[in-house]
């Protein structure tokens, strides 16, 4: 159980919002929307941990995630505007990596997202909407309750919209949590907006 | 954390050009400064310690401000801050790696600069000692150099006016424990405070870049 209250966040002295909260329980997804400059990047980030927040607090399950920034990392998913892959590695070395640091299997996670024919090219030849698929793929990595997802579908073809629709569905059916910013209409069934 | 590391050593094998542009700028200025000094021996010998630790310095310092900024622009960093991993361990793996890519070619290439400088041969095998340990203290303080200055427009400016201050000490003692043994001294003394300067940069370097990277 995600909580957030009275949250308020700023970026380069300004105010991007204030007075913010939101609940959202195990199984549940809430899409984050808004114009561009919102602030829902923004609120990604300080729910991730990545930004101290200016006032207020997040809580999971009651308890202020700040006091153990190791267990809400390990809870966590982000996936951030950027893809975060390094044209010099292959997905699977990259997902190994990954792996290697959070839990569960590269090539579960790849064929997931349809990237096994991929497997072993350079990422530096991978087009845009397989590199976003590529990112993506990291969510299937280990077992976090958490995801935090910032224009997922960027880039992405139908077929892979598909793909990432049912990566969701099973999360949200094993109790995880799904908070999406988007301008896209996104595959999740019965997710509550915020608008901000 | 030794992920990271295997990681950070893979990527550089996959680009060896950063790591050898170290060990050739290395190379380089030592070979400059007979052309700047003369060529006598005696004149050379009598530079050399201090030329061949700056220069290793130097050359250490080039591939720093890259150590974070290439993650945090195409987003690595953010995922590998929401890990789960304490900052402190990201910074001392990546301070290790720094060390394996940089710092170990540098001591193999120094016997090349240390007859370039006419280094007596008696004092090559401290060189390399004194270079691995002071080579070991820049990284990391190189390490909490590069996490300070991430962000800053012109962090790569902003980088050496940082750490090579705080490096002055180790000029110092390796250059003096070069010194010592060329002319048939006691070396021992700067190298046990070469390796105090490390143990108490151990611990606190990669604490220290730690915070950095979690306020950035």
């Amino acid at each position: 159980m995600l909580a957030a209250e009275d949250l308020a966040a700023r970026r380069g002295g300004r105010v991007v919002f204030a007075g913010l909260s939101l609940q959202a329980a195990p199984g549940e997804a809430l899409l984050l929307l808004g114009p561009n400059g919102a602030g829902k990047s923004t609120l990604l980030r300080v729910l991730a941990g990545l930004l101290r927040p200016a006032a207020g607090r997040v809580a999971w399950d009651g308890e202020d995630v700040a006091l153990d920034a190791a267990a809400h990392g390990a809870r966590t998913r982000y996936l951030g505007h950027q893809d975060a892959i390094k044209p010099a590695l292959t997905p699977r070395e990259d997902l190994g990596f990954w792996a290697r640091l959070r839990g569960g299997d590269p090539d579960a996670a790849l064929a997931a997202l349809g990237l096994s024919a991929l497997a072993g090219l350079p990422c530096r030849t991978l087009s845009a909407g397989q590199r976003r698929r590529l990112a993506l793929a990291r969510l299937a990595l280990g077992d976090a309750p958490l995801w935090l997802l910032d224009e997922p579908t960027l880039g992405l073809d139908s077929v892979s919209v598909g793909r990432l629709g049912a990566l969701l569905a099973g999360h949200r059916a094993r109790g995880g949590i799904v908070l999406a910013a988007t301008h896209l209409p996104l595959p999740l069934p019965g997710a509550r907006e915020l608008g901000l | 954390m030794i992920a990271v590391f295997l990681r950070e050593i893979r990527l550089a094998l996959r680009h060896p050009a950063e790591a050898l542009a170290a060990v050739l700028f290395f190379i380089i200025v030592c070979a400059l400064f007979p052309f700047g000094v003369g060529p006598s021996p005696d004149a050379l010998a009598r530079l050399a310690p201090g030329a061949l630790v700056t220069a290793a310095l130097l050359a250490a310092l080039l591939p720093l401000d890259r150590l974070f900024a290439g993650e945090a622009e195409d987003g690595s960093l953010d995922l590998l801050l929401t890990t789960g991993l304490p900052p402190a361990l990201l910074a001392a793996a990546k301070a290790a790696a720094h060390w394996t890519v940089t710092g170990l070619p540098l001591l193999l290439a120094t016997p090349v600069s240390a007859a370039l400088l006419a280094l007596p041969v008696e004092g090559w095998g401290v060189a390399i000692l004194a270079l691995a340990l002071g080579s070991a203290i820049l990284s990391l303080l190189g390490t909490l150099g590069a996490a300070l200055t991430l962000g800053a427009r012109r962090g790569g400016v902003l980088l050496p006016l940082l750490v090579l201050p705080l490096a002055v000490p180790v000029v110092i003692f390796a250059a003096g424990a070069i010194e010592a043994a060329a002319g048939g001294g006691e070396a021992r003394p700067f190298l046990l405070l070469l390796g105090a300067f490390l143990a108490g940069a151990l611990p606190l370097a990669p604490l220290a870049a730690g915070a950095a990277l979690r306020e950035g």
